[in-house]
């Protein structure tokens, strides 16, 4: 059985909403190719869940128009849309079985039970939750609850899957479980998978492309590595990771002036710019040499295992550094002065929007 | 769960508990032990025995009051439910201010005397009523229609009286339902006609049954309502008693339909309870 509708791109054309004055989404332009897994990341009130309500069809958009595989669908109701959709806290429903859950989608769509029974079957197997088919979604743990509602929503098929926030609830560990298994399920039913979250790591890790949002405008979207790589505003770098900030002034030698150094960078703009650099904490080695070498003193400095995470004071405020712990170059101790280096290509120039991550 | 949470909380608070020990036995002393003294009578009048209770079987005005009640509670139970369900479901669906005058206008019945409202449709049922001279005013019917004096006019009144009682438990179990559930529904693809049959009307069916208990329990004792618009021609339980016992003085038979009432109702409390939370039927959280 195929979804209602083509299973072609989904575009977004300048998409908007507002609630009286509040302008919850502002014009969001998005090209979602078939079979792509988008995460739409961004904080709490951003407008993730406002945007993909409008795709899923609950929110009517103010302006603006939504086009699956070229035909305009933005006046279709939501069961016109048939795309199948993982709620912010599951919406499992409470009365029935889980198997009766997974059903429900096909039992409305009028399919007779043999076919029905083996189809809700297969997907009970897909998220591994065969045995658990006549428990009430009350007799299960969070993360089975969140596979239910998996199964639940791809059990008809749909062209696209729409998910928000669908590993908010559960613990780490889990989370992390829950992340494999549906970057693996994506693979294997080759839909497209749109997902909502606020969790940086989860974005990276798990899609094609992420649209980073603030204040209901996408910011910046890309491939995971690209947006890391090369944030173009000072909120991106932030809240993709963590990053340091330096303000600086481009030289008639290309150096950029920053404070009382001159450092080097790979692409500077025309001299007398303001430029705004976003240097990550592990682009930055201690005790060793590069194309910009500065002296700090250790502020405070935490083993995590794997690394240590260090503030270091300097002249132009505290700078944070991550270095590997094993055969690190130097001990940073409390109160040393230590040198720290990074490569010319190492820090990007951000546009500063005044949001700080 | 929540038994659990009851003996919890009476292990923790069992001295508060004590403290409604000298309410419990005034209650006792000047309530239940009357009650039951009442209904003894019933076994030694006229004379000690069963005698009263096999009436049952072989008396037939016992056997009509019996039937007439059923069937009026039945069908005032089945409208009130229809009528009170349409209404919880609207005051559910209402915006925020809207459902104010909903409530409103739900509860204010409550507040008129159940007299005033009897005699007020009298004078909308009887033969020279509103209903009857509007329908005549507009020649739809040529002789007046019998609406009061009668099981009609009983059901009319009794509904009107019970809705409110139907409509607050239902609307309690609706307002509990996620809306989530219904749009996730919609977005799983079922028209609304489905989300209703398939979501809706379930999640709502205990409300449903704790109203429909409700409703049914109260209509069997109802005494003023079918007295007025029953003229004294139709007869349920309630004024049945008060005639057999204020004015033919035959205590033993009236008591033993008491009896019979109050053992019915502790019957049906006792099989929907295993099917209903009754805390919630009677308001507890
Ligand atoms: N029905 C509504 N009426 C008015 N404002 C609304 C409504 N729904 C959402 N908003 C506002 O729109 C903004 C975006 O909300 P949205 O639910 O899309 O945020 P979100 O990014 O999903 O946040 P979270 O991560 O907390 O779920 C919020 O500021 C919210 O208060
Ligand atoms: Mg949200």
């Amino acid at each position: 059985m195929s979804a209602t509708l083509g299973t072609g791109s989904l575009e977004l054309r300048g998409l908007a909403k507002r609630y009286g004055e509040f302008v919850a989404v502002q014009g969001a332009d998005l090209m979602i190719a078939a079979g792509s897994f988008l995460t739409l990341l961004g904080p709490s009130g951003s407008g993730k869940t406002t945007i993909l309500m409008m795709i899923a069809g609950f929110t009517e958009p103010t302006a603006g128009r939504l086009l699956l595989g070229g035909g305009d669908i933005t006046a279709l109701p939501p069961e016109k849309r048939a795309f199948g959709m993982v709620f912010q806290g599951y919406a499992l429903f409470p009365h029935m079985t889980v198997a009766e859950n997974v059903a429900f989608p096909l039992r409305v769509r009028g399919i007779g039970r043999a076919a029905r029974d083996t189809r809700v079957r297969a997907t009970l197997d897909l998220v591994q939750l065969s045995g658990f088919a006549d428990r009430r979604p009350a007799q299960l743990s969070g993360g089975q609850q969140q596979r239910v509602a998996l199964a639940r929503a791809l059990v008809f098929d749909p062209a696209l899957l729409l998910l928000d926030e669908p590993l908010s609830a559960l613990d780490k560990k889990l989370r992390a479980e829950l992340q494999e298994e549906l970057r693996a399920l994506h693979r294997r039913v080759g839909r497209t998978f749109i997902n909502v979250t606020h969790d940086q790591e989860e974005a990276l890790s798990l899609s094609d492309e992420v649209a980073v949002l603030n204040h209901g405008r996408i910011v910046q979207k890309g491939a995971p590595a690209m947006l890391y790589e090369h944030p173009r505003t000072r909120f991106v770098a932030g809240f993709l990771g963590k990053s340091n900030f330096l303000h600086g002034v481009v030289q008639g030698d290309g150096t950029v002036q920053c404070g009382p150094w001159r450092l080097h960078h790979a692409a500077p703009p025309a001299p007398g710019t303001a430029v705004l650099l976003s240097l990550r904490p592990e682009k930055i080695a201690l005790g060793q040499a590069g194309d910009n070498a500065i002296e700090g003193r250790v502020l405070s400095s935490a083993y995590l295992g794997a690394g240590h995470a260090v503030v270091l004071d300097t002249p132009i405020g505290p700078i944070r550094v991550h270095q590997p712990a094993w055969r690190a170059a130097v001990d940073p101790a409390i109160g040393t002065t230590i040198s720290m280096a990074w490569a010319a290509d190492a820090a990007t120039i951000v546009e500063d929007d005044d949001a700080p991550g | 769960m929540r038994r659990g949470d009851m003996a919890a909380r009476l292990r923790r608070d069992g001295g508060w508990w004590a403290l409604l020990l000298p309410a419990f036995l005034l209650l006792s002393v000047f309530y239940i032990t009357p009650i039951l003294q009442v209904l003894a009578i019933s076994f030694t009048e006229p004379e000690p025995g069963l005698g009263n209770y096999q009436r049952i079987a072989t008396n037939l005005s016992v056997q009509r009051v019996i039937w007439t009640t059923l069937r009026i509670c039945t069908i005032t139970t089945a409208l009130a439910l229809m009528l009170g369900y349409g209404l919880a479901y609207a005051i559910t669906l209402a915006s925020e201010q809207a459902r104010r005058w909903w409530l409103l206008c739900v509860l204010v019945p409550l507040w008129i005397s159940v007299l005033v409202r009897a005699f007020a449709w009298v004078t909308l049922l009887r033969r020279q009523g509103l209903i009857n001279q509007t329908l005549q005013g507009a020649g739809i019917i040529a002789e007046p229609l019998q609406l009061v004096w009668n099981e009609f006019g009983i059901i009319v009144g009794m509904v009107h009286y019970m809705v409110p009682y139907a409509v607050l438990p239902m609307l309690a179990a609706m307002r509990e339902i996620e809306p989530r559930l219904l749009a996730a529904a919609r977005g799983l693809g079922a028209s609304r006609g489905q989300v209703f049959r398939q979501v809706f009307f379930p999640l709502s069916a205990p409300g449903l049954v704790a109203a429909g208990v409700l409703v049914f329990i109260f209509s069997l004792g109802f005494y003023i309502t079918p007295a007025i618009l029953g003229g004294g021609r139709t007869l349920m339980v309630a004024e049945w008693i008060s005639l057999q016992i204020l004015d033919l003085i035959r205590w033993g038979l009236g008591t033993m339909m008491a009896t019979l009432l109050v053992v019915t109702i502790l019957v049906t409390l006792a099989v929907f309870s295993r099917v209903v939370n009754m805390r919630r039927l009677f308001g507890g959280a």
